[in-house]
């Protein structure tokens, strides 16, 4: 049995992935994000409420805190910016945690249900994607008041959409191949057939669905805490570009640039990682 | 062709019905009496009262759900709690602003990405192909508000290229206030839209037919101009078509910066006041519109494609 095994279709994504240079750094930049992101939380690094200097003092390489200068309270702007990682990541994360099991059941089961499981299904994510994300997503957080909580709620029960579009139609696809219906003959119920499977052969979706949630709901985090729905009473990258708003016209460039940066890598490695996932996990684009 | 745009017709309803429900469900169930997310801090039992019973926050949840509906069919939603006006008229007058500034930059987007995505896509592999494509997803990866704030600092108040700030309803003159933010607009979008038209023409490359084309002798450029790009419009198509009815909402961010009075800084402006009603008729409007929207494409899919009208 063990002579010629082909890869799985796991081993040969990552053989691919991991000769994929880009995509290996990409990689890099979000474990990095997410090793700081994690000691931020435990509240080892960057202690941003502490007073390091005067107000708006400007970049310079004295210290590591005052690398990015300072803002009007003397607050390091470099400890501002990684505590704004930590926001930034655990939006993405817990936004997930919400939306992947929405949308993975939902799909799941309309696809593979049909009927009107179905129906009810697919009118439920057409409606919501009726209203425009953007739109959608001041609403909810605008309703349910501001903090971050509202953030994680509001990312959380939108962005499940898409999955569950992807995932009912892989199992339209996929309930009527031969091993489902071999699985049946052998006795298999709905809910091993579902889960057993057809889900492992379709999951790759879900963690290319992941790579691009990221992306977005760290977008869409900056733009509601900017509007002042979001977090609250700690900096967030969102929120610093809210206070450059008013900094500019003095000359204060460096809060900006520190979110800006913090920002711009973290996404373009999810950018980057998100294009290589969908070349190494979906077979049919090669 | 008329049975199948009646049918379509009929589809949105369930569509359009959802969209009010959960609209309805989210503002007026979810959060609970609107009342207090609109006074904050201020409320008094006096001022309570006036604003329940202005906008009937009172009444059983099945009226009140009527009494929106009603607002809505009509597009006479009361009048704002903060400016006091109309909101139907603000809408009214905030369309003038927003469109002059959405309309020549979704143009300019528009002509500029899709000959650009042709000429990575004719070019695909090659140097500029991979130039563009890096320059897509860096450009996709700079927060919009970075370029606002930098564009804004360093264009228009440092190097004084353009006007920092407002807007003038006067005709000519209106469009020099939109010169930066439509600018802006481009750059941002720039990225997303030149490498989904690469993609889908890319896509229509490594089709069987074009083998088949190639195969019988038809030279690369014909090959592209006549069965790479006619298929390739499709997507290309909607693409364009789906961002129209998102027009008549501006864009929150640059009104709200630019000063432009449009209908995204309405509805900032509503957030900062916690103005619910118009909050609410602002989401209602915008997802009628892309409802029409999706409706438009679904139709235009079927002149360019005809195999659509069989499903």
């Amino acid at each position: 049995m063990t002579a010629n095994v082909g890869r799985s279709l796991w081993a040969d994504a990552w053989l691919r992935l991991w000769r994929d240079r880009l995509a290996m750094a990409s990689l890099c930049v979000i474990v990095l994000y997410s090793v700081v992101a994690l000691l931020a939380l435990a509240g080892w690094i960057a202690p941003w409420k502490e007073v390091v200097g005067g107000s708006y003092q400007p970049p310079s390489g004295d210290s590591l805190a005052t690398f990015f200068g300072t803002d009007l309270f003397g607050r390091s702007v470099f400890y501002k910016t990684i505590h704004g990682t930590r926001i930034a990541m655990s939006v993405g994360l817990v936004s997930s945690l919400i939306s992947v099991p929405i949308g993975v059941v939902l799909g799941a089961v309309a696809g593979y249900f049909g009927k009107w499981v179905d129906d009810v299904v697919v009118w439920l994510y057409t409606t919501l994607s009726s209203i425009p994300n953007i739109m959608l997503l001041i609403a909810i957080a605008f309703v349910l008041g501001k903090g971050i909580f509202s953030i994680y709620i509001a990312l959380g029960v939108t962005a499940w959409v898409s999955l569950a579009r992807v995932i009912r139609g892989e199992f339209i696809k996929h309930k009527e191949r031969e091993y489902v219906v071999a699985a049946e003959g052998l006795g298999a119920g709905h809910f091993s057939r579902i889960v057993k499977h057809i889900l492992p052969n379709v999951f790759h979706f879900v963690i290319i669905h992941l790579s691009i949630q990221f992306m977005a709901a760290i977008k869409a985090e900056v733009i509601l805490s900017f509007l002042g729905l979001g977090v609250q009473g700690q900096p967030s990258w969102g929120v610093m570009i809210d206070d450059a708003k008013l900094e500019l016209a003095r000359g204060v460039w460096w809060q900006l640039a520190g979110a800006t940066f913090g920002m711009f890598f973290v996404v373009l490695a999810f950018n980057v990682l998100g294009d290589a996932l969908r070349d190494a996990l979906d077979p049919k684009v090669k | 062709m008329f049975a199948y745009v009646v049918r379509k017709l009929l589809n949105t309803i369930p569509t359009l019905l959802g969209v009010w429900i959960v609209i309805f469900v989210l503002f007026n169930v979810i959060g609970g009496d609107p009342t207090y997310i609109m006074l904050g801090k201020h409320a008094t039992p006096e001022l309570i009262a006036d604003v329940r019973a202005e906008y009937g926050y009172d009444q059983p949840m099945l009226k009140q759900f009527f009494r929106y509906l009603g607002e809505t069919v009509t597009f006479n939603w009361g009048d704002s709690r903060a400016t006091r006006q109309p909101i139907a008229t603000m809408i009214h007058d905030g369309l003038g602003p927003s469109l002059t500034l959405t309309v020549p930059a979704f143009l300019v987007t528009t002509v500029f990405s899709v000959l650009m995505g042709l000429l990575v896509a004719y070019f695909r592999g090659r140097w500029i192909d991979r130039i563009v494509v890096i320059g897509c997803v860096i450009g996709m990866s700079v927060p919009m508000l970075a370029f606002i704030l930098f564009g804004q600092y360093f264009l228009a108040y440092k190097m004084g290229l353009f006007p920092i700030h407002g807007f003038d309803p006067a005709w000519p003159e209106r469009f020099h206030h939109i010169l930066l933010p439509a600018l802006i607009w481009v750059v941002v979008s720039l990225g997303y839209n030149v490498r989904f038209y690469r993609t889908a023409l890319v896509e229509e490359v490594g089709q069987d037919y074009i083998r088949t084309a190639r195969a019988k002798g038809l030279g690369e450029l014909p090959v592209f101009l006549k069965h790479v790009l006619k298929n390739g419009m499709v997507p290309i198509l909607t693409n364009i078509v789906i961002e129209i009815p998102m027009l008549v909402l501006g864009s929150f961010l640059l009104e709200s910066f630019f000063g432009i009075p449009g209908i995204g800084g309405i509805t900032i402006a509503a957030i900062n006041n916690s103005d619910f009603p118009v909050i609410r008729a602002m989401t209602t409007l915008v997802a009628m519109l892309f409802i029409a929207g999706n409706l438009a494409t679904d139709i235009l899919y079927t002149l360019v494609d005809p195999r659509v009208r069989l499903k």
